[in-house]
């Protein structure tokens, strides 16, 4: 038991993780109102972005940037943390913005016809 | 940052996230959500990626609130959403979600090992060469507008459609 609650400790960042997911999961499905559906999605989407950038802590690293001074001399990798989740999570929330700014846009659309954010309500008015 | 303030703001983000989705006002819970973008992105600075931290303090607490308030003003909702009582069969998929990815929870390596497997297969090589072969010290921006040119470059097309498919969709002020 206290190995379990031990092991369960030491990887308390994951749990985080999911339980944001399963906020952001749980909006989307369940919620009528389409604008709680979208915050639900940015949650989400945070989420899985929070996932990777995690991968590339390391303990007693710094920041990816090697000292000018550091010149010809190896640069030992273990004191770095790891640069490729950072490059491939700024390409993502790029992909984030656009996707929440076309959703919106549709939104405003969906508004001009039905006059609700409701999903059911549209679906009756359907 | 120290590993109990690091648990003390993933705790925070957890309220914060619930309490966007809980409040039934819709302002209130679009500002609930630039709160919880703002300490996502002081989370992300305290793990290092101070990048991916300035974009998100841009992007996730003031752009995206931004136009969640601009499309609250432009439709301005009279109504408030229902509340409406969980289907079982959503709980049940949501729980399933839920089990599964605890479940994949040991295979993963421990928080901030430096021997984990993502640590130790591409990346090392990009940090001992990447300031030599590109001349740029943080190694972010070397992958990102060196090595990854082309498909940043691409980004920007993304964007773009994003902007013309926005400006597609708004209707225009004078019909």
């Amino acid at each position: 038991m206290t190995e379990f609650l031990a092991y369960a400790v030491e990887r308390y960042t994951y749990w985080a993780y999911v339980a944001l997911m399963l906020i952001g999961f749980y909006a989307m499905i369940a919620h009528g109102n389409l604008l709680k559906k979208l915050i639900g999605m940015n949650i989400f989407q945070t989420a899985i972005i929070l996932f990777f950038l995690s991968i590339s802590a390391k303990r007693g690293a710094t920041l990816p940037i090697i000292p000018p001074e550091a010149g010809e001399l190896v640069v030992a990798p273990p004191h770095f943390m790891n640069p490729l989740p950072h490059a491939l999570m700024l390409t993502a929330i790029v992909v984030m913005v656009g996707t929440l700014g076309v959703a919106l846009a549709v939104l405003i659309k969906i508004h001009r016809t039905y006059r609700t954010f409701e999903e059911d309500v549209i679906l009756r008015q359907t | 940052m120290s590993e109990v303030l690091n648990a003390l703001f993933l705790a925070l983000l957890v309220i914060l996230a619930g309490a966007a989705v809980r409040v039934r006002d819709l302002v209130g819970a679009v500002l609930i959500l630039s709160a919880y973008g703002l300490t996502m992105s002081l989370v992300w600075a305290g793990m290092g990626a101070v990048d991916v931290a300035f974009t998100e303090a841009v992007v996730g607490a003031g752009a995206s609130t931004v136009f969640f308030l601009a499309t609250l003003l432009r439709t301005l909702p009279r109504e408030q959403p229902r509340e409406r009582r969980a289907r079982p069969a959503t709980l049940v998929g949501v729980l399933l979600l839920g089990g599964l990815l605890l479940l994949a929870i040991h295979e993963f390596p421990a928080w901030s090992d430096p021997a984990s497997p993502a640590s130790l297969h591409v990346s090392p090589r990009y940090l001992r060469d990447g300031y030599r072969e590109t001349g740029a010290p943080n190694i972010v921006t070397a992958v990102l507008a060196d090595y990854r040119a082309y498909d940043t470059l691409i980004e920007t097309v993304v964007i773009f459609t994003a902007g013309v498919a926005c400006w597609l969709l708004l209707p225009r002020r004078d019909p």
